[in-house]
């Protein structure tokens, strides 16, 4: 399993993309997609409304559990990915790509996430 | 429990193959290789190949093997024949359930009792006091076996390539001895799938042998190895009740909907048995006034209800309770066994609700199962 060097982590393992234009995509992490098993729904906030880094911003349902999704910053939702509402699988099968959760307008800058080789040294504490 | 989780024969063989393992009742067991859907999937497509080597065996022999097994259990054990087996349960005096078992009657004077792992030592210590008058031995067999199950349509193609054993005259809920890739195995027809299938009671010692066996017997079939995850959806959408969820020791079989294992008309020990007069009293009331019925529901929706869930009505009036739930692969949604009152247990009954977790999301009720194989 290998972590794009190119986003950042948080603890909650989801991911982070470079900022364009202040805007960032965020998705779960493989790791937390194997953990989780088959994804079968999907919670995300609406677009439009504020998330708050580290509170919890929707919901991920598995074959055996439910899982609160954390906001990794501060800031505004500007799209979700309707394609992971309506294939949930999505978040299995390609976690850092199709499976990306929604797209946030940072209103702070992030304060504590992890680089790619942080996060990967995290995970096998 | 604090011990270190107990393995099985197969550890090194599970962790080869790249499984999640979880903690199971005291055993380190597979949860899943992959995809759990995917494994439920082949299973009651093509076939799966299961680890229960968790499972309690208990031996019981001796000229009053059957009697004790009358008096201990609900069931009529005796009039089992060998080469038979039977579902049914042990009971405490207040007539609630200790666990549900598969008593496998292996000769005339021997049977094979397999407990939850869970409740093994509540099994085998209850079946040791009940047994003290009894001219019958019971022996703790958990650690004398290694269990595998083969599970689907292809489970009987994929055999037959092992065995010489007559698996055609082999019925459903029959057992016997026999040789499976040269290792000896007592050879039963009996699952917690909703499919045909097979369980091979094996010595630990051959586990490893026979897994590798039957995975490149049931390679051109599509046979996968299968976790303890989509055991569970595959006996939940085969309506098969799981200890601990729909059935406790606050319940009797026939609050479970599950009377007919419980038999009455016993001619050992003069029909006595652990449980019956409170056993009694419970099938009046079951038959005169339910408290609350065993259903299933079905989504419409795709938030899925877990174990402990309210099932509430259009007001929001608590009138039952979610014991087992998860998205079904067969049916595409999500799906639940639950207590209702029996006011909401008719099938099609309108404005029964899941409470998921504050959204009371709308469900229909129907007869269980969910899902029944085309014979």
């Amino acid at each position: 399993m290998s972590n794009p060097q190119q986003l950042r982590y948080s603890k909650e393992h989801e991911w982070l993309s470079a900022a364009e234009e202040g805007v960032s995509t965020v998705g779960i992490t493989e790791h937390a997609a194997n953990a989780l098993g088959d994804v079968v729904y999907v919670q995300l906030p609406e677009v439009g409304s504020t998330v708050t880094a580290g509170e919890s911003c929707g919901e991920l349902e598995s074959t055996k559990s439910v899982s609160d999704l954390y906001a990794p910053v501060h800031g505004e939702i500007v799209e979700i990915n309707e394609d992971v509402v309506n294939d949930p699988s999505l978040v299995n099968s390609a976690p850092f790509e199709g499976g990306w959760l929604f797209k946030v307008k940072m209103s702070d800058e992030p304060a504590e996430l992890l680089t790619a080789d942080e996060y990967a040294a995290f995970i096998t504490e | 429990m604090t011990d270190a989780p107990r393995r099985t024969a197969l550890d090194a063989t599970h962790r080869a193959l790249g499984a999640t393992m979880t903690d199971f009742a005291g055993w380190d067991m597979p949860l899943r290789y992959g995809s759990e859907r995917d494994e439920h999937v082949a299973v009651r497509s093509r076939a799966g190949l299961f680890d229960l080597s968790h499972m309690g065996e208990i031996t019981v022999t001796g000229p009053q093997a059957a009697d004790l097994l009358d008096f201990a259990l609900v069931g009529n054990i005796g009039g089992v024949k060998t080469g038979r087996a039977r579902y049914t349960m042990i009971c405490n005096a207040e007539g609630g359930i200790l666990d549900d078992l598969i008593v496998y009657r292996l000769a005339d004077q021997e049977y094979m009792v397999v407990a939850n792992a869970s409740n093994a030592q509540v099994v085998l210590d209850a079946l040791t006091a009940r047994g003290g008058g009894f001219d019958a031995v019971v022996r703790d067999d958990r650690d004398a076996y290694a269990l595998l199950a083969v599970q689907g349509p292809e489970s009987p193609g994929i055999l037959e390539k092992l065995t010489d054993a007559d698996l055609d005259g082999l019925k459903y809920y029959a057992g016997l001895p026999g040789t499976v890739a040269g290792v000896e195995a007592l050879i039963a027809r009996t699952g917690y799938t909703g499919e045909d299938g097979f369980e091979l009671f094996v010595r630990p010692a051959d586990a490893v042998a026979l897994w590798e066996a039957l995975t490149e017997a049931g390679k051109d079939v599509g046979l996968v190895p299968c976790g303890l995850s989509c055991r569970d959806t595959l006996r939940l959408e085969a309506g098969m009740p799981l200890y601990g969820h729909e059935l406790t020791t606050a319940i009797t079989p026939f609050d479970a909907g599950l009377g007919r294992v419980v038999k009455f008309e016993k001619t050992t020990n003069n029909g006595d048995f652990v449980g019956r007069a409170a056993l009694e009293v419970a099938a009046e009331r079951a038959e005169a006034a339910p408290p609350r019925k065993l259903v299933g529901l079905i989504a419409q929706g795709r938030r899925v209800p877990r174990a402990g869930y309210p099932v509430v009505s259009a007001d929001g009036t608590v009138i039952g309770e979610v014991t087992s739930g998860a998205p079904s692969p067969t049916l595409g949604r999500p799906i639940a066994i639950a207590y209702v009152d029996a006011a909401y247990a008719t099938p099609g009954t309108e404005g029964v609700h899941v409470d998921i977790r504050g959204s009371h999301e709308p469900y229909e009720v129907i007869a269980l199962p969910f899902y029944k194989r085309q014979k």
